[in-house]
This record gives C-alpha cells, sequence and structure tokens, in this order.
C-alpha cells in the first residue's frame, strides 16, 4: 500500500479550503456577486474530484484507498510513544459517503442563490466561508482513519452549522443553535475519554494498519487469539455473561464511542435537538444536516462501534435496534401530527435513521449495503424535501400547512418533481427509496441478532411514511389555492432551483433502477465488516 | 572550617549563567526605575518600551540558557534549577507579561494613570515568576512568591492612585486589599508548611526532601506525621495562589476590581508560577509519600478532591455572571481545575512526565487564550471602565468583525473545540489521566468542558446571533491592544493547528 505522497482524497479534502482562502481575500463591494460563484464553483470542482477518486476506486478490495499516512504528532506514554498520524483513504463505504457529501454541497449552495437571507441578515461571505468549512470537515469525517484527528473533524463540524444556524436562521434560531451545539458536543466529548483509552490500551490511534504499524482493528484480532481484551486487568470478565454489560470495559467503550453517535443520528431518546436545528436552519443547513450531517453519525457507527467493539456490539445490538424501531414508528407518528412542513420533514428524519440503525445491527451483508445505501438516499431525497419546502418559504413566507393548498396548480413542473421527491423518500418500488429499505428488511429478517419482530415493526414504519408524506402532500399541492401570490412572476421557478433539482431527480432514478452499481461498491467493504459477526 | 571563597570561586560555584534569564531582568527593571526617573513628562512611553526591550534581552538570554543540548543545570548552591521546564515556563511568563505590557499602554492612557512605576512592578512580578518556575529548595519558592505577589498587590490597587472617588478606584483598592490580605494568609501557610517540611526531613532542598523522605515514610514517627502535616499546608499555601476550590474565594473580587490589564497578567502568571512550584514540590520532593507499596502518592487523592471541586464550581458558577471579567475570574478558576487534573494524574509515578508536560502545555494554551481575551475585553470598554458586560458586546460582529472574531476563537479554545490550541491542552490532560487510571476525574473533566460551552458561547451568540439596538461605539483602542490580540490569536491558532510544535517543546521536560 503506498502509505507516503499526495493522494488524491488529501487533494479531494483540501480542495474546500481553497475556496475559503479565495473567499477570505475577496473584499469589497464589487466582488459581493462573485462570492457564490467561487463557492459554486469550489463544490463543483471537489465533486469532480470526488468523482476522479470514484473511477479510481477499486471495488474488489476491502482495503484501503488513495491511502495518504504521514506522522503528525508524538505523544509520550509512560516509556513508548503514541504516534497520531495524518491518516486518510477510502473503503467502499466512505467512498459512497464523500460522493453524497460532494453532492450536496453544490446542490444546497444553488438552494441558497436566490434566498431571501441575505436581504436580511446579509454577511454573504460568511455565509459561503462557513459552508466550506463545514465541507471541509464533513470529508474530513468520512476519510480520517485516525481516531484523534477524526474527532478534530468531528468537532469542527459543530462551529460552522452552529453559525448557519444561528444567524441565517427563522425566528427561535439562537435556542435552536445553542441546543444543537451543547447537546452534539456533550456526546461527543464522552468519546473524546473512550478514543484517549482506546490510544492508551492499544498503543495506536490509527484505525486500519497501514505502513508497517499495526491499527486498532488488527490489535483488536490479535487480541481475541490471545485470549486478552479491551480489559487488560481481568480477561474473565469478557465474555456474554450477565454482566457484560455493565461490568466490562469493552462495554463502556462502545457506550462511549455510541452516545456521540446516537447524539447525531439521532437515536431515539436522543433526538429533541433535530426538530429545532432543522426547522430554524436555513434552507442550505436543512439540506446539509439531513443529507450529510446525519450520516456521520451512522457512519462512525458502522466504522468504529462495530470495528473496534464486536463483542460489544453482538450483546447491545438487539438494544440500539430496538431503539431504532422506536424511531422509526415514533418519528413517522410525530411527523403524522405536524402542522409545520419544515418540522414534518425533520421528524420522518428520526424515522427514516431508525431504518439505518436497524440494518446496521443486524450485522449481516444486506442489512449493512442497505443500511450504508439507505444513509444516501435519505440524503438525496430528504435533502430534496427540505429544498422544496425552502423554495415555499420564499415565496409564501409560512411554514403552516393549513396556508399552503393548490400549489400544484399554479406550479406544475415544482408539484411533479415535489411528488417524485416524496415518493422516493415514501419508498415507492422503482426509485432509490425502496431500495435502501426492502435491504434493510431483508437484512433484519435475516439477521441472527434480531428477530422478525423488528422486520415487522420496521415495515410498519414502511406504511406510516406513506400516510405522513401524502398527507403533506395533500395539504400543499392539492386542492384549492388558498394564498395567491401578488405576481404571477413569483410562481416561475428559477434556473438555480430547477438547476438544483436536476441531479436529484437523476440520482433518484439512478439509484433506484440500477442499485447494483451502488451495491458493486460496497459489497467487499462490507463484507470485511460483516466477517466479524459471522456466527 | 569555613572559608570564604573569593569572587572568581563564587562565580564559578554559583553557576549564574543558568540564572541569567530571571536576573537580566531584575537588573534591567532597576535600569528601568532611572530611565523612568530621568526621562520626564513628555518622553513617559520610553518605560513601556525599554520595559519591552528588556523582556526581549530575557527571552534571548533564555534562548541560550535553555538549549536542550546544555541538559539540566544547578546553580546558587542547589537552591536553583535551570532545566526545561523552567526554559518552557520562562518562555510563556516573558510572553505573557508582553502581551500585558502591550495592553497596559493602552490602558493607563485611557484610565489616566500614566505612571512608570506601573511596568517596573510589573516586571518585577514576571522575575518573581521566573525564579518560582526555577527554585529546587523551599525558601526560594517563598522568596520569589513574594518577589511575584507583593508588586501584584500593589499593581491591583493601581486604579486607586487617581484617588477621585469614583467606583472604579474605589473597587481598585478594595482589591488590591483583599489580595494583599488572602495572599499575606496564604504565604503564611505556606511557610509553615515549608517550617514542618523541614523539621521533618532537616533539609529544604527538594531533591534531598525527596531522599530523605523516603526513609520516613510509613514509619510511624513524628517525622512521617509532620512530613504529612507540612505537604498539606505547602498545597494550601499554593493553592491559594493558583485559586483552586476552597482556596478561591478572593478571585472574582479581586479580578474585577484591578485594572483590566492586572487581571489578565496575574491570572497567568501567578498561576504559572503557583502551578510550577507545586508540581516541583510534589513531584521531585514529595512523590515519594506513598500509602501503599507501588501505589500512587499520597496526595494523589486530594488533589483530585480538589480538582473536582474547582471544575464544577468554576464551571457552575460562571454560568450566572453578567460581567464578562467576573466571567473570566471564574473561568480561569475552572481552569486551574483542568491544571489540577494533571497534578493529579502525575501521582501515578510512570505518568508524573507525561502528566507535567500536559500541564505545561495547558499553561501556554491558557495563556494565550486568557490574555487574548482580557485584551478584548479591555479593548471594548468604555473610559470609564464600565462596558464590559455581557450585553455591551451584543451586535460585536457587524461593528467590529475582526475583533468579534478574534473573541471567537479564544472562547471556543476555552471550551476546547479542536484546531485551537485550548483543544491541544485538554486532550494532553485528559490524555495523562485516563493513563493515571483516574477515569471518574477525567469523565467529570469533559462534562464540565460542556458546561463551560454553556457560558463561552454565550459571548459568541451574543458578539453573532443577536443584533445592537444601541449604536455603535467609537473605537477606543489604540494599536497596542490590537497588537496584544493578534500575539494571542497567533499563538492559539498556530499552536491549536500545528499540535507538534507544542509538544516538541516539552518533550526534553522532566522533572521527576
Amino acid at each position: 500500500m503506498d502509505v507516503t505522497g499526495l493522494s488524491l482524497t488529501t487533494i479531494t479534502l483540501f480542495l474546500p479550503m481553497v475556496g475559503l482562502a479565495i473567499l477570505l481575500f475577496m473584499n469589497g463591494e464589487t466582488q459581493k456577486a462573485n462570492l457564490k460563484w467561487v463557492a459554486f464553483a469550489t463544490s463543483i470542482v471537489t465533486f469532480v474530484a470526488s468523482v476522479l477518486m470514484w473511477i479510481n476506486f477499486d471495488p474488489s478490495t476491502a482495503d484501503l484507498q488513495m491511502v495518504q499516512r504521514n506522522t503528525w504528532a508524538e505523544v509520550s506514554l509512560g516509556e513508548s510513544v503514541i504516534n497520531i498520524s495524518y491518516f486518510v483513504g477510502v473503503d467502499g463505504i466512505s467512498m459512497l459517503l464523500v460522493l453524497l457529501t460532494t453532492f450536496i454541497m453544490p446542490i444546497s449552495i444553488l438552494g441558497s442563490f436566490g434566498s431571501h437571507i441575505f436581504e436580511e441578515r446579509g454577511r454573504e461571505k460568511l455565509y459561503y466561508i462557513f459552508l466550506m468549512l463545514l465541507e471541509w470537515s464533513m470529508i474530513g469525517v468520512f476519510v480520517v482513519h485516525d481516531l484523534i484527528i477524526f474527532y478534530v473533524f468531528w468537532e469542527v463540524t459543530l462551529v460552522p452549522m452552529y453559525f448557519l444556524i444561528g444567524i441565517w436562521g427563522s425566528e427561535e434560531r439562537i435556542y435552536a443553535a445553542v441546543k444543537f451545539f451543547l447537546y452534539t458536543m456533550a456526546g461527543s466529548i464522552l468519546m473524546l475519554i473512550a478514543i484517549l483509552y482506546v490510544g492508551n490500551r492499544s498503543g495506536t490511534f490509527s484505525t486500519y494498519s497501514a505502513g508497517g504499524d499495526i491499527g486498532v482493528i488488527e490489535r483488536v484480532q490479535t487480541w481475541e487469539g490471545e485470549g486478552t481484551y479491551w480489559d487488560a486487568a481481568d480477561p474473565e470478565a469478557e465474555g456474554e455473561d450477565a454482566g457484560f454489560l455493565l461490568n466490562s470495559v469493552e462495554s463502556w467503550l462502545f457506550l462511549g464511542f455510541l452516545v456521540a453517535f446516537a447524539i447525531k443520528v439521532p437515536i431515539f431518546p436522543f433526538h429533541s435537538w433535530l426538530p429545532d436545528a432543522h426547522v430554524q436552519a436555513p434552507t442550505a443547513g436543512s439540506v446539509i444536516l439531513a443529507g450529510v450531517l446525519l450520516k456521520m453519525g451512522t457512519y462512525g457507527i458502522v466504522r468504529f462501534n462495530l470495528n473496534l467493539f464486536p463483542e460489544a456490539t453482538v450483546a447491545w445490538a438487539p438494544t440500539i435496534a430496538f431503539l431504532g424501531v422506536v424511531g422509526i414508528i415514533y418519528g413517522a407518528w410525530v411527523s403524522y401530527a405536524q402542522d409545520n412542513v419544515k418540522k414534518l420533514v425533520a421528524y420522518s428524519s428520526v424515522s427514516h435513521l431508525g431504518f439505518v440503525v436497524v440494518g446496521i445491527f443486524a450485522l449481516n451483508a444486506q442489512g449493512l449495503q442497505g443500511a450504508t445505501l439507505q444513509m444516501v438516499n435519505h440524503g438525496i431525497s430528504t435533502g430534496g424535501l427540505f429544498l422544496i419546502v425552502g423554495m415555499l418559504y420564499e415565496r409564501w413566507h409560512t411554514k403552516e400547512m393549513a396556508d399552503y393548498g393548490g400549489v400544484w396548480k399554479v406550479m406544475p413542473l415544482f408539484g411533479a418533481i415535489s411528488l417524485v421527491i416524496s415518493l422516493s423518500s415514501m419508498g415507492l418500488p422503482g426509485l432509490n427509496g425502496f431500495i435502501g429499505e426492502f435491504t434493510i428488511l431483508l437484512g433484519s429478517l435475516g439477521s441472527d441478532y434480531l428477530g422478525f419482530v423488528f422486520t415487522l415493526l420496521a415495515t410498519l414504519g414502511v406504511i406510516m411514511a406513506a400516510v405522513y408524506l401524502l398527507k403533506m402532500f395533500q395539504h400543499v399541492f392539492m386542492g384549492e389555492l388558498k394564498r395567491p401570490l401578488s405576481s404571477e412572476d413569483g410562481y416561475k421557478l428559477t434556473w438555480s432551483e430547477k438547476a438544483a433539482f436536476i441531479p436529484i431527480i437523476i440520482m433518484i432514478f439512478w439509484m433506484g433502477i440500477q442499485p447494483i452499481v451502488f451495491f458493486n461498491m460496497l459489497d467487499v467493504s462490507v463484507d470485511s465488516i460483516v466477517a466479524l459477526f459471522v456466527r | 572550617m569555613f572559608e570564604s571563597p573569593t569572587i572568581a570561586e563564587f562565580l564559578a560555584q554559583s553557576n549564574l549563567a543558568s540564572t541569567l534569564p530571571g536576573t537580566l531582568l531584575l537588573a534591567w527593571t532597576l535600569l528601568l526605575v532611572l530611565i523612568d526617573l530621568f526621562a520626564g513628562e513628555e518622553r513617559a512611553h520610553w518605560t513601556p518600551i525599554a520595559a519591552c526591550i528588556g523582556l526581549g534581552i530575557s527571552f534571548v538570554a533564555n534562548v541560550f540558557v535553555y538549549s536542550p543540548a546544555e541538559g539540566e543545570q544547578i546553580a546558587l548552591y542547589g537552591m536553583f534549577i535551570a532545566d526545561a521546564f523552567t526554559g518552557f515556563l520562562n518562555m510563556v511568563i516573558l510572553v505573557a507579561t508582553l502581551i500585558a505590557v502591550l495592553m497596559s499602554w493602552d490602558y493607563l492612557n485611557r484610565a489616566d494613570i500614566h505612571r512608570g512605576e506601573y511596568y517596573i512592578l510589573a516586571l518585577i512580578s514576571s522575575a518573581g515568576a521566573m525564579f518560582m518556575v526555577a527554585a529546587n529548595d523551599l525558601i526560594i519558592i517563598f522568596v520569589a512568591l513574594e518577589l511575584l505577589s507583593i508588586p501584584l498587590y500593589i499593581l491591583a490597587a493601581f486604579r486607586s492612585i487617581k484617588n477621585d472617588g469614583s467606583e472604579l478606584s474605589l473597587k481598585s483598592e478594595e482589591s488590591g486589599m483583599k489580595y494583599f490580605i488572602l495572599g499575606a494568609f496564604s504565604s503564611a501557610f505556606l511557610v509553615f508548611g515549608a517550617a514542618l517540611v523541614y523539621g521533618a526531613t532537616g533539609t529544604t532542598n527538594i531533591p534531598q526532601i525527596f531522599s530523605i523522605a523516603g526513609g520516613i515514610v510509613g514509619g510511624t514517627s513524628a517525622a512521617a506525621f509532620y512530613l504529612l502535616i507540612g505537604a498539606a499546608l505547602l498545597v494550601v499555601g499554593l493553592g491559594f495562589k493558583v485559586a483552586v476550590v476552597p482556596f478561591h474565594m478572593w478571585t472574582p473580587d479581586v479580578y474585577e476590581g484591578a485594572p483590566t490589564p492586572v487581571t489578565a497578567f496575574m491570572s497567568v502568571t501567578a498561576k504559572v508560577g503557583g502551578f510550577a512550584a507545586l508540581l516541583r514540590v510534589l513531584i521531585t520532593g514529595l512523590s515519594v509519600l506513598v500509602l501503599a507499596e507501588g501505589g500512587a502518592a499520597a496526595w494523589q487523592s486530594t488533589t483530585t478532591i480538589i480538582a473536582i471541586l474547582t471544575l464544577v464550581l468554576g464551571n457552575f458558577v460562571a454560568i450566572s455572571q453578567r460581567n464578562l471579567k467576573r466571567m473570566l475570574a471564574y473561568s480561569s478558576i475552572a481552569h486551574a481545575g483542568y491544571i489540577m487534573v494533571a497534578v493529579a494524574a502525575a501521582g501515578a509515578a510512570d505518568v508524573a512526565d507525561a502528566a507535567t508536560q500536559s500541564a505545561l502545555v495547558y499553561m501556554m494554551a491558557y495563556m494565550f487564550t486568557n490574555l487574548g481575551a482580557f485584551a478584548v475585553v479591555m479593548a471594548i470598554e468604555r473610559e470609564d471602565g464600565s462596558g464590559g458586560n455581557i450585553d455591551d458586546i451584543t451586535g460585536l460582529a457587524k461593528t467590529r468583525p475582526l475583533m468579534a472574531m478574534a473573541m471567537t476563537i479564544f472562547m471556543l479554545s476555552l471550551t476546547g473545540i479542536p484546531l485551537t490550541a485550548g483543544f491541544v491542552g485538554k486532550f494532553m490532560i485528559f490524555s495523562s489521566a485516563i493513563q493515571a487510571g483516574l477515569f471518574g476525574l477525567a469523565v467529570i473533566g469533559v462534562l464540565t468542558s460542556v458546561v463551560s460551552a454553556f457560558y463561552y458561547v454565550r459571548v459568541v451568540v451574543n458578539m453573532y446571533l443577536r443584533d445592537s439596538e444601541v449604536d455603535a461605539r467609537p473605537a477606543l483602542e489604540t494599536p497596542y491592544v490590537r497588537w496584544a490580540i493578534n500575539i494571542s490569536l497567533a499563538g492559539t491558532m498556530i499552536f491549536g493547528i500545528f499540535y507538534p510544535l507544542a509538544t516538541n517543546l516539552v518533550s526534553m521536560v522532566s522533572i521527576v
């Protein structure tokens, strides 16, 4: 494995920072009109770079690809020294999520082109700088394989999102921003303790082995052979006896990581920050939040919890999957009860990500593949739904469903697009949502760790999704037009709005009709994780 | 029997060269007295310039004396030690003093109390701190502590020299008085502790205490008892200086009343000096004080409890503060708690080095960040010293975008968000706590940082997310304050992003 030299991953990761640097030096009124173009161009170039990565990507190996690893710092530890390294690379799961990130970014930037928020709040330059910072840190989360650097990227995503919600959000933005910041920080800072313990115990912060250095994952597997484990002091405490969940170190480490990720996903009952943040965030913020940020949580569970703590994963799987199922039903139920259209979409995220959680903790190939694909699907369709809500709000300045009605009559193209995206979110066969949900249900049914009750309850969620999304569609788009706009021009979609929808629609159909392309990417990478759980 | 040595012999034996950074600064300060005396009214600005030059000279001397090749040197007949620990903290103290001098320049003019003595006192105090971090003997610790503290008492009351009866000058007077009484009180504890340790071991030299205490500990002799009491009193005395709970009561009043640059200065140098002495006494001198064979040092449980109390109280009380200076005062108590976590971790013998290094990095990060935050508070204060409330920075991002950005980065660094120096410090501290097996302490540490995020983020909320109802105030600050902010900002960012820089600087440190 080539581990030094500038890899394509590094280039993709740091392209947003180049855009940020250019934005920093753009001052004055004359440059103001160009800000959005610089941001947009940067995100497009980053997308192209990630597509280049995809072209170079070899789906037949589970090893990390396009790896770069440089020692960054040394931490002394008694007599030994632990390296912190800049260690980037992608496997199938990372690749797909990097593509999702770079795909969502230009769309969300396009979505804020004609936005009214700058007329009210100004500070356009700062806005695009934060978007670039956000893109950089999100890509970082998906490609970094050193626990400390991962934590750095993980925490840095908080800052730009906090400002995006806080400065350009709606009325209750300050409450929502502070809640978002404190809630997610409280979770992730416990992960720091767990990370420090992991590094201390295993003598490295790299998760994967590279360049002759053994990573944590390999170290864990050798321990298993030696009969010791995370709990070095008392190997007898390991194993699935009654005390394992609360008494073993591994179980606590698992929870330390899980709480951070569960808050981000969010897994029920850690979801209370999400409706506030989503509803108050500006459109681009909601799109990125739903599209990418939430996936950082599920990605973290797959990458770290499953790989580093396989025994604890097995022990906790039914419990967490149960919370996932509760999330599916609860999210759908609460979503149905909403009068606020943006809140409805926000709660639908809780429901959809419940599926992902169930898929992950099915701990078999179908479940994990479905879960990963569903992360992407949800990013695309819910990102699309938030775009729709944002465009409605730009025109009617209300989020109450009761104020809408008959939008399809005046905006036929917009109505058709919205129908497709809603159907995709519902999981209609032939569109992308179906593929993910179906595979997850298949996985949970065939799982050694979950029973068919999980499948049954999750299926209920599919039906409920149809109920609340059709309710939304009916209230907003059907019936008589309640509030005509003052001018006919308002009904027209601007070119940037149309342009934002085109890639979404393409992906919805492509992933629905030809999912094999994406499954192929994941196949081998997922198998290498699932191998830990084959009974 | 006892022949007095010739001057040449004295110089050779006392190894004065290795004390140069501190002694040069002190000598320069005496020169400064003359400069200030003869320069006259119209050349009053010579004093701060000369002060900066003195700091520069001392810094250069420090770089020469503490080049890694020199290793550890003992000077002044074993009372003074020049090692990597001293060298690193000397740099921290000198940079802190420089930033404080830059801030003072502006402040004194604004408050119309521009007196050259101010800088002289600040430099003496700084030299005292430099001797304190180099102390290898309980007597030097005491002398240096007084050299550090007495100028600070005067500085805290400095605003009252213009006795106009205003609330500000009264508060400053109160601040100096309070600090003096409690400071004298704590010195008494320290001296009494030193006396008991001397009674038990027959020496005040810290390495000798280590070797003699090894024979006493575990026995049932009176000496063992006195040693334990003496150690406890030393912790109390130094605990006052670094303001850890329950010895923190003086901090908020003193910090609020003192002139802002003085607050900034003492919140850093007094803590650096105090913690350096604490680390030396506890690790170098008393790490043999174990209760069970091979176990952690006896003072680990005490320092753990102090750390927990400090973290919880400092962070929770800071939430309810509306005055920025008062908030920063409580937050500085909380930060003393984080450094105390490292002290507690140093109780485990094999972690002592890692813990010391983490404490040093944390102090450096804290120095840059805290001074920067105080500089911003000072820059936005009105002439009469008001305007330092949390509501007064509302909308700062619109009126003063760069200032607001700097303050945001300082707040994030104090919270411990990655890419700032604060994160590097916290990361190293918690890492050493985990290595020492103090999981509970580490968890309390991180959870209280979430609490601290609450009040730090509130500052950012006010600057960025709320719009000011009042008109923007004219910028009062001079370029000197801006320089103070810039230096702090550069330190916070550089050591935050280039993590290895910090770790390499302290990698040689070992005081076991």
